[in-house]
């Protein structure tokens, strides 16, 4: 089957790779039907995550049919088409039974400190991704569910990671009717975070960026002022301002490891790789949010250490709330949303790309060419 | 500027999901105590493991489920299996992973080789995309990378020409 193939950073293309195989009572294979890029792909194409193995494929976010089943899979039926959450869970161990379904414990071996996540490194578990023809999924009848039949295949390929983590984004917040809410960061995410924080009542929704086009598409798509930080001479003291000098009730971090905007945390991150990338969007929502407030994390960041102004969070008495998304609890109330109208998430899919043109389509999300938002690939 | 109307109100959900009683604890999870029974849970069945998995030596049991691709070998796989040896909390275990990757991409081009396989490297990067959509930039950094090589080879031959 042809499959994307990680060879090194920057360095991907698609590539001949034997099939899948049922390798758990539980587990199915799917036709892969789309399969999104992340934001979180660029960290592993960058070559930032520990133990990225050459020859892995990438992929978290997809949708498919089921063409192969476990004997323990009763539910599912073959020709079923699914929508598969990034996170592997269990269902059964104690994080998964209260609902923390990316942190599961029985779907990662190399590390305790993430659960499983499908072709995410071996950091994660060492799961092939689904940017490939076909794809196994362990766990099959606990993350997984069928696509109802009014739901668009790009809505349902959000719905296994953007369109939730933007919302959960949002729900830590804790957002409270009337707050102003600044979300760092005008990718796919960021967008989402935004779009959703309305959901929670915020009255004013700031996003920062540099790129004019994702600023642009912001504001439009999700209702919210937006700067670039590039032509503000300090962003964090521009939202001071703004919010008549008392700081933001909620601050997003929508960017992770590889934000730009300093060159201290640049360097020392991203070309020295002292610290877990750079951490110049978590550094600004921490310094421009409340005393009190509550800074909500949903940027990746790698498993070693961040300079962040970790005593500005002890003297304002600031709250931080983060984990990757819990794709699965997330989902009904989405589907919801979607039905009543309130959001279409396929609006931000900007390009779909043939899975044998995988190569180019890393380079353009990437690089950020062609006013590029969301990238589908099409196996 | 502070938005003083209403107008958002209108925007599609707006408030659908704010109430003023939900104060969710954090990480949001519907708490059930089952923290204290540890890893005392029904589990699912075992995935028989068929291949060599580096295993977190703060894990206490093998996962039910792991992925089986891409075992450690060679050097970056010898470098891995020392890397386990340090917990997640330490530098030895994930700056050794990293050099791990970097071999490995070395490995992964001599494994190109040796399959009659020589990797397109220009097009692995997507450059096909820079011409579409990026011609300017990438035209510019071709004239710089081209200009600098000739300065090179031209005052390399220069300084030849002198000590000869
Ligand atoms: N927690 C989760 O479950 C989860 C899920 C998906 C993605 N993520 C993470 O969310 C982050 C964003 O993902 P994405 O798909 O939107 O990625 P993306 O790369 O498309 O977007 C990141 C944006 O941040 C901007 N940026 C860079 N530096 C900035 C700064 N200092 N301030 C403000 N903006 C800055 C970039 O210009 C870019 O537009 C990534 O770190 C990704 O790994 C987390
Ligand atoms: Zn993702
Ligand atoms: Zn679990």
């Amino acid at each position: 089957m042809l499959a994307m193939n990680y060879r090194g950073p920057f360095r991907v293309r698609a590539q001949q790779k034997p099939m899948p195989e049922i390798e758990h009572p539980e587990d199915v294979i799917v036709k892969v039907e789309r399969a999104c890029i992340c934001g979180s792909d660029l960290h592993i194409y960058h070559g930032l995550v520990p133990d990225t193995r050459v020859g892995t494929t990438f992929g978290h976010e997809f949708i498919g049919e089921v063409v192969e089943k476990g004997a323990d899979v009763n539910k599912l039926k073959i020709g079923d088409r699914i929508l598969v959450p990034f996170n592997i869970s269990c269902g059964r161990c104690a994080f998964c039974k209260q609902g923390l379904y990316s942190n599961c414990h029985e779907s990662n071996p190399e590390a305790t400190a993430a659960g499983g996540i499908f072709g995410y490194s071996h950091t994660c578990g060492g799961f092939d991704g689904g940017q490939a023809e076909y794809a196994r999924v362990p766990y099959a009848e606990v993350g997984p569910m069928v696509i109802p039949p009014d739901i668009h295949p790009d809505d349902a390929v959000l719905l296994t990671d953007v369109f939730p983590t933007g919302y959960q984004a949002a729900e830590m917040g804790g957002i409270k009717k009337g707050d102003t809410v600044v979300v760092f960061g005008a990718g796919p995410i960021g967008i989402m975070a935004a779009r959703c924080a309305w959901f929670f009542g915020a009255a004013r929704v700031i996003v920062i960026d540099r790129i004019e086009y994702r600023l642009e598409f912001a504001r439009n798509f999700s209702h919210c002022e937006a700067y670039n930080f590039e032509s503000l001479e300090d962003p964090v003291l521009f939202i001071k301002k703004t919010t008549g000098y008392f700081g933001a009730d909620v601050c997003i971090d929508a960017v992770g490891c590889e934000a730009a905007g300093s060159a201290l945390q640049w360097i020392t991150g991203r070309v020295l790789m002292m610290q877990a990338g750079s951490a110049t969007a978590l550094h600004w929502a921490i310094n421009s949010v409340k005393k009190g407030g509550i800074v909500s994390i949903v940027g990746v960041y790698g498993p070693t250490d961040n300079l962040v102004p970790i005593g500005n969070v002890v003297n304002k008495g600031i709250t931080i709330r983060a984990d990757q998304c819990s794709v699965k609890r997330l989902l009904p109330k989405l589907i919801h949303h979607i039905r009543e109208g309130y959001i279409e998430p396929r609006q931000i899919i900007s390009h779909h790309i043939p899975l044998k043109e995988v190569s180019d389509a890393y380079h353009i999300f990437s690089a950020k060419l062609d006013n590029c938002i969301k990238t589908v690939l099409i196996p | 500027m502070e938005n003083t109307s209403n107008k958002y109100q209108n925007i599609p959900g707006w408030g659908v999901d704010s109430d003023p009683n939900d104060n969710p604890n954090y990480p949001i999870k519907n708490y059930n105590g089952d923290d204290h029974q540890r890893l005392d849970w029904t589990r699912p069945p075992l995935q028989p493991v068929t291949v060599e998995i580096l295993e977190s030596v703060e894990q206490a049991r093998m996962p039910a489920v792991f992925g089986t691709k891409l075992p450690p070998s060679g050097v970056s796989g010898m470098l891995r299996r020392y890397a386990f040896k340090y917990d997640e909390s330490e530098y030895g275990h994930w700056l050794n992973l990293l050099l791990a990757d970097r071999i490995n991409v070395v490995e992964g081009i001599l494994h190109d080789l040796s399959h009659f396989r020589i990797p397109n490297i220009f097009a692995e990067k997507g450059m096909k995309a820079d011409w579409k959509y990026n011609r300017k930039e990438l035209v510019t950094k071709i004239i710089v990378a081209t200009a600098v090589t000739t300065a090179i080879v031209f005052w390399l031959k220069k300084k030849d020409g002198k000590s000869a």
